[in-house]
């Protein structure tokens, strides 16, 4: 034996190339392979999907307009001082002057204005107003024509606003998102108590999520218990109860429970005629958060059935017995020998219901009124109708940072790839 | 205790056996209730949303089929109807395509970066849909796909992709690689081997991944809402609108139908799971 090795100390293949580099080029090969099978995807999936989320977290710092529309302004009040309660000097106005007749002939101050408008009311109308005139402006003297068009050109606030917002890059949307604001001293500061919608609204999404969640565990957890437990043929049966509404579109359901829950709908209806609520004092139970909850956690609740009955299904009956033959009661058996082990079952439907209601749209937009709608709503309404892209974007980046951390502690505690569908 | 009850039960437990039989019973009724009522509902002679006396005394006079009847003459359903059905199976094509292909490479016992391939080509499952609209809102309108058909398309087809590779890959885990080594040894090429070994093993996988593709383009609203042009005004998009402003009872009749499309697509699930089970040599359960 120790002769053969000493006359080929490599062991090779046939046609002479050493083994390791033989097997390490196959491996190549086959790695290739797997890699170019997964390009296809990969490839569509970076420019469908992930190009537009890196465009919004990018547009959720961008702010090149003012430097755009403005760009000698911009040089000239880098010299300037904003606190020293001065307006700029004459060289400063000169500059806007310039700017400004560029920017209106090419009708790009009034998509500026409402862009400063989001940071300083008012703003909208100065530039609009200073757009139409400033064709007519003379030679010379800028600084008296600018305040007699607009007295605002006279207070350092509005130049203090275009200097803050002349850097191309800016934290004003993520601030706003926060319902913070700069304070002329340059700190930060949250903004009144009364104007504080983008917490409060965050508070509510995290407050209503909870409690869908809450509602889902406590309906879903008898439920995958019985399934569970029960004989195959039965269990199987009874999925279906489960089964279909999961399988059923999201509006059915959503236009389902809005036909049931309205004041001349079935479920007032029937406690009218029963008797249990008055025909004059029917319930309110849409519009408001009541609907939301209701509606949402029928939605959600077989996402926390699936989890669970899964874990559950694994737990072997022999421990309760074992247990019980040793004089446990039902509940204490139940409580320190059964519930402990489907806790991982629990966090796991907790976590993807929660991800999933944090984000939700349709179902709030529907039959959430006012007062049951979710930060999703409001970034919907930025986007659509105020137009206010940079702080939808903002918004949803917040979001989205929730969501991520949400999902990152899904995969530890349950990992991705146990994802089982239906 | 919770399948049958023993003999020797006391009294509290036999309590507690029939109270919980019945608490579970009120939560199923709250799972399937909803769904099942807008059926009769549906039937309504009158522009009502809820039963009418004649209904509750089950006169034929106070069923109708006046609002199925609107619904396959109004031309907004119709368009709306006609549109989904030209978006969600060219979406679903792209998606089952991709995400097949992809899924065999994922499944490879040497593929690189896997965990983190893996973790992109899911995400567009995990992040929440009004994320993912405003995004590709933003982007496609740079692009100038928004307010086009193609922009739906694939986005629903980006949407779609997860749900066909974790289907897919679920069906490869009891997949025996020394077929395709048994195939390329009896010297049939690597497309021969696919198409000829691979598929057809896989293709339930295959074939439910494409149902959870069509069914996620054919029900999804949010991203079509920003997406989409009037031009392509999808029914569930129709339904929203319907909703939100003039409730109609049409919408019922509607929601009846897809309801139907939903226990046709359930069954075609469970049989092709159970076909997927055979054929790998497991136990139907």
């Amino acid at each position: 034996m120790t002769d053969t090795a000493e006359t080929s100390p490599v062991l090779t293949t046939r046609d002479g190339v050493p083994l390791k580099v033989s097997i390490a080029r196959a491996t190549r090969r086959q790695k290739l392979r797997a890699f170019l099978l997964v390009t296809p995807l990969l490839l569509f999936i970076l420019i469908t999907f992930t190009a537009p989320i890196a465009d919004m977290l990018y547009r959720s710092v961008e702010n090149d307009i003012v430097s755009e529309t403005l760009p000698e302004t911009v040089v000239a009040l880098e010299v300037w001082d904003e606190g020293s309660g001065e307006i700029p000097n004459e060289d400063v106005f000169a500059a806007l002057a310039r700017d400004l007749k560029i920017a209106a002939e090419e009708k790009t101050h009034t998509r500026l204005g409402s862009r400063l408008n989001y940071e300083n009311p008012g703003m909208s109308s100065l530039f609009r107003k200073t757009g139409r005139r400033v064709k007519r402006m003379d030679e010379g003297n800028y600084t008296e024509q600018f305040i007699d068009i607009d007295e605002d050109w006279g207070t350092p606030k509005t130049w203090q606003v275009i200097k803050q917002f002349s850097s191309p890059v800016t934290a004003g949307y993520f601030l706003a998102a926060v319902d913070a604001e700069r304070t002329p001293e340059d700190g930060l500061g949250f903004k009144e108590s009364d104007e504080r919608i983008y917490l409060f609204l965050f508070w509510r999404t995290m407050l209503l999520s909870v409690t869908i969640t809450v509602m889902c565990i406590l309906l879903g957890y008898p439920i995958a218990f019985l399934l569970s437990n029960l004989p195959m043929r039965t269990s199987n049966l009874l999925m279906i109860l489960v089964l279909l509404p999961f399988w059923t579109s999201l509006l059915v359901r959503t236009s389902a429970w809005k036909v049931l829950l309205q004041q001349q709908g079935v479920i007032n209806d029937t406690l009218v005629w029963v008797g249990l609520v008055a025909d004059d004092s029917r319930l309110q139970l849409i519009n408001n958060q009541t609907g939301t909850v209701i509606a949402m956690t029928h939605i959600l609740l077989p996402f926390m059935i699936l989890p669970l009955f899964s874990v559950m299904k694994t737990i072997s009956p022999t421990y309760m017995r074992a247990a019980k033959s040793m004089g446990a009661s039902d509940w204490y058996a139940f409580w320190r020998v059964y519930f402990p082990q489907t806790v991982p079952g629990i966090g796991a439907g907790s976590i993807l219901v929660f991800i999933l209601s944090i984000g939700y749209y349709i179902t709030p937009e529907l039959v959430g009124g006012t007062s049951g709608i979710f930060i999703s709503n409001r970034i919907a309404y930025h986007i659509s109708s105020s137009l206010n892209w940079g702080l939808a974007a903002a918004l949803g980046v917040i979001l989205l940072t929730v969501v991520l951390v949400l999902y990152w502690l899904y995969d530890r505690i349950v990992g991705i790839d146990n994802v089982k569908l239906g | 205790m919770a399948s049958a009850l023993p003999p020797y039960a006391s009294a509290g437990q036999r309590a507690w056996f029939y109270s919980f039989r019945v608490i579970c019973g009120l939560i199923f009724f709250f799972l399937i209730f909803p769904v099942l009522i807008i059926i009769p509902l549906s039937f309504n002679a009158e522009d009502f949303f809820t039963f009418t006396p004649k209904m509750l005394a089950l006169d034929p006079e106070g069923y109708s089929l006046k609002h199925y009847r609107d619904f396959f003459t109004n031309p907004d359903w119709q368009s709306a109807m006609w549109n989904s059905f030209s978006i969600a199976p060219v979406a679903t094509l792209f998606a089952t395509a991709f995400g097949t292909l992809a899924a065999i490479g994922l499944s490879q016992s040497n593929m690189p970066f896997r965990s983190a391939v893996m973790a992109l080509l899911i995400s567009p499952m995990i992040v929440p849909l009004i994320i993912s609209a405003a995004g590709m809102y933003f982007f496609y309108s740079r692009i100038g796909l928004q307010g086009t058909y193609m922009g739906v398309v694939l986005a629903h087809a980006a949407l779609g992709t997860p749900f066909v590779i974790i289907t897919v890959t679920a069906t490869l885990v009891g997949f025996d690689q020394s077929l395709v080594r048994a195939a390329a040894n009896l010297g049939a090429d690597p497309v021969t081997t696919f198409f000829k070994v691979q598929m057809p093993l896989i293709l339930p996988g295959v074939v439910s991944g494409a149902l959870f593709a069509f069914i996620t383009s054919f029900d999804e609203v949010v991203v079509v809402l920003f997406l989409g042009s009037a031009a392509q005004k999808t029914l569930p998009w129709q339904m929203f609108t319907g909703l939100r402003e003039q409730i109609s009872p049409t919408i019922l009749a509607v929601a009846t139908l897809l309801v139907a499309i939903s226990i046709a697509l359930l069954t075609t699930l469970e049989l092709l799971r159970r076909r997927s089970e055979r054929l790998r040599g497991m136990t139907p359960g």
